[in-house]
Formats: C-alpha cells, structure tokens, sequence
C-alpha cells in the first residue's frame, strides 16, 4: 500500500472506531430506557417508576387468570420466576394470550399495588414447532 | 506493512473486466436464484407445517427473515465497498456500493412490512418501538440518506465520496441490530439460526428457510450486477469499448 491509501485506511477506521465508541457510550448511558419493558421483580423492588406509564413483561402465571362475568375487564399474574405482580386490563387480548406465555403489558401501578394495564402484546419466542411435537411434548411432560 | 492482493483483486478495478466477467456470472445466479426461491416459496408455504401457537401467520418467516437478513448484508457490502472506494480509489467499487443502495432499502422496507403484518395478529400491535425495530428502521434511512447523498452532487466523484463515509459511519448500526434481542428487554424474539447452536425449530421448518435465505442471496447478487453493469456502462460512456459495445446493437 502507498502511504496516501494508507493514510486513508486509518483516517477511515478511526472514523468507524470513533463512531463505534461514541454510539456505544451513549446507549450505554440510556442502557434503562432503551430496554422495552421492566421485569416483574424490578417492579415489585420499586425499581420503575411510579406513576408514569410503563410496560412491563413477563409470563402469565398458571391459573391466575380472573374474566368478569359481565365486561371484558380479566386480571392475571405475571412473573419473572421472580417476584410476580397483579395485572389489571379491559379489552381484547392477543390470540397468543395464554397461560405461561411471555406478555408485555402497558399501564400504571395503582395504590393497591395492582398494574392497570391498558395494553397487553403478547410476546413469541424463537421456538417454532409443529401442533403434533408440541402434543407429544405436552403428553411427555404429563406422564413423567 | 505491505499486503499482497490477489490478481482478481487488481482486476476487478476495470470496469471493462468487471462488465466481462458478470454477464458470464449473470445467468447462473439467475438460474439458481429462480430455482431456489421457487423450491424455497412453495415448500415453505405449502408442505412445512403449522406452527402450534400461531398457526399459518409463522410462514411470513420465509419472507421475512431472508430479506431482513439480506438488509443488513447488503449494508455491510456497500459499506465495505464504499470503503475500499476511498483507500484505493477504486471506481468500480463506488459503482457497487451506489447499486447496494436500492436494493438494500427495498429488502429492509420488506422486513419492516412484513414484520408488521405478523406483529399484528401475534404481538397485538403492528409497531413497537423496541431496540430491534426501532434500529432497523434506522437501518432503512441510512439508505435512504446513502441514495440521496450519492445523487446530491454535481461530480460523480464527491457524491461517492460522501455516500461512502456516511455508508462507514452507519455500519455501528449492524451490530447493534444484530445483539439488541439479547442486550435489552426486547418484544422481538431472538435470532432464528444461531451460528454455535441447532435451529430452535425442527428440520422440516428450517430446511425451505435456509433455501429461502440462499435464493435470495443469489437474487441480491442478480440484481446488484445489473444495477451495477448499467452503472458501469453509464459511467464510462465516453469510452472505445464502451462505444464499441453500443455499435455491435
């Protein structure tokens, strides 16, 4: 290499580098507000704020979920297999929406300690597997 | 420090030599291309079967994957073109980086899309600003930002010149699109093919995807040798055997 394209390379990896360094600072000073949701057990140590809206993710604990006869209004669990905490919503939940899935939910924490949510987004993980597997997979987990 | 090329490299510096050598390469990408994004579709959106949570609406996956991954690809190639254009001056790798442009933003606008017309029915939103979103949205207007600053100028020269360094300075957004599943609570899910780890779905799902990513791979490479031939061909115009090209027609 020339001198003259060398100066170019290290004037162009100190601008990538230099860059690098910078984004990487600055999201690391946001590191907290960039996460989409706080966990349950974040919530529950008083760890997000109080009265403002947050979102909150976790799985819906087995058997905790409450519908009201006469609304839409359900209330449910969720949990980090930490310390878990009550939701509160009213309104149509995501098809995914089911016992032991990973939901995020959007609201305020009331003075009950309950969270009023007033949006719940269901959240897929990167397993896919066909209705079959997961049948048999069910009925393995139900005889051991 | 002194690096030794190979001689294709030196090569590929001829506009002449780099018009040869794709309208060679040019049909068998095309023929593959075809052939895999055929076998890819039709196997993945036919005989592949269900997903147990969410049905039919996972088979957007044959679509949207390859062509997010394609996106960010694509940005690393014109990136690492455009770079080369600045040390070396070279004017065949500022027509491939101008090429990758188009084709990336397209890819990228694919993802976003189709990304949104499986969110809707599975996460109960079309759009979340999550870190995995939200930086391929970046993404997205960095080529928009490349394409417009490579057409800002007068000289053909300065307008590469500019493309090529905000190209360079974007590149912190590949990795940052890559890892933001797993460095922060995101409503995205994680990465569907790991390089360590098996795919965490079975073969008969896997299989067409890979085939998928592959087909469209080659389809990226047709057409960023087109685009990039008809670059070439406009740049160099005033040249004999471009000339001479345009008299055999």
């Amino acid at each position: 290499m020339t001198p003259k394209r060398k100066k170019r390379l290290y004037i162009i990896l100190a601008l990538v580098f230099g860059t690098g360094i910078a984004v990487g600072l600055t999201m690391y000073a946001l590191n907290q507000n960039i996460n989409l949701f706080y966990s349950t057990s974040q919530v529950a140590d008083g760890e997000a704020p109080v009265g403002t809206r947050i979102r909150v993710g976790g799985m819906v604990v087995k058997n905790s979920i409450k519908r009201s006869k006469d609304s839409l209004q359900v209330s449910f669990g969720i949990t980090d297999y930490g310390k878990p905490i009550t939701v509160s919503f009213t309104g149509i939940l995501p098809d995914l929406f089911r016992e032991e899935q990973g939901i995020i939910a959007q609201g305020k924490m009331d003075n009950q300690g309950i969270f009023q949510a007033d949006e719940v987004l269901a959240k897929h993980d990167e397993n896919y597997m066909p209705p079959e597997i997961a049948e048999s997979m069910k009925k393995k987990a139900g005889t051991e | 420090m002194k690096i030794k090329f190979p001689k294709w490299f030196y090569q590929l510096a001829s506009p002449r030599w780099f018009y040869d050598i794709t309208s060679k390469l040019l049909p068998w990408f095309a023929i593959a291309a075809l052939l895999l994004m055929v076998i890819g579709s039709v196997w993945g959106l036919a005989f592949a079967p269900a997903d147990y949570q969410q049905g039919n609406s996972f088979r957007i996956i044959y679509i949207h994957v390859p062509t997010a991954i394609l996106a960010q690809s694509c940005y690393m190639l014109m990136a690492i073109a455009g770079g080369i254009g600045l040390i070396w001056k070279i004017k065949v790798a500022h027509v491939i980086a101008k090429s990758c442009a188009p084709i990336g933003a397209s890819m990228a606008v694919l993802a976003l899309v189709t990304g949104a017309i499986w969110g809707k029915p599975t996460w109960g939103a079309w759009w979340v600003w999550d870190a995995r979103l939200t930086s391929m949205l970046v993404l997205f207007f960095l080529y928009i930002g490349v394409i417009a600053l490579t057409s800002a100028f007068e000289h053909i020269a300065s307008g590469d010149k500019a493309a090529a360094v905000l190209a360079l300075v974007g590149i912190v957004n590949i990795p940052i699109i890559k890892y933001s599943v797993e460095w922060w609570n995101t409503l995205h899910q994680g990465a569907t093919f790991k390089v360590t780890e098996k795919p965490a779905m079975p073969s008969e799902m896997w299989i067409p995807l890979l085939i998928m990513i592959i087909g469209f791979y080659c389809f990226f490479a047709v057409l960023l040798m087109s685009r990039a031939r008809t670059e070439v061909l406009r740049r160099e115009s005033k040249t004999d055997w471009v000339k001479l090209l345009v008299e055999r027609y």
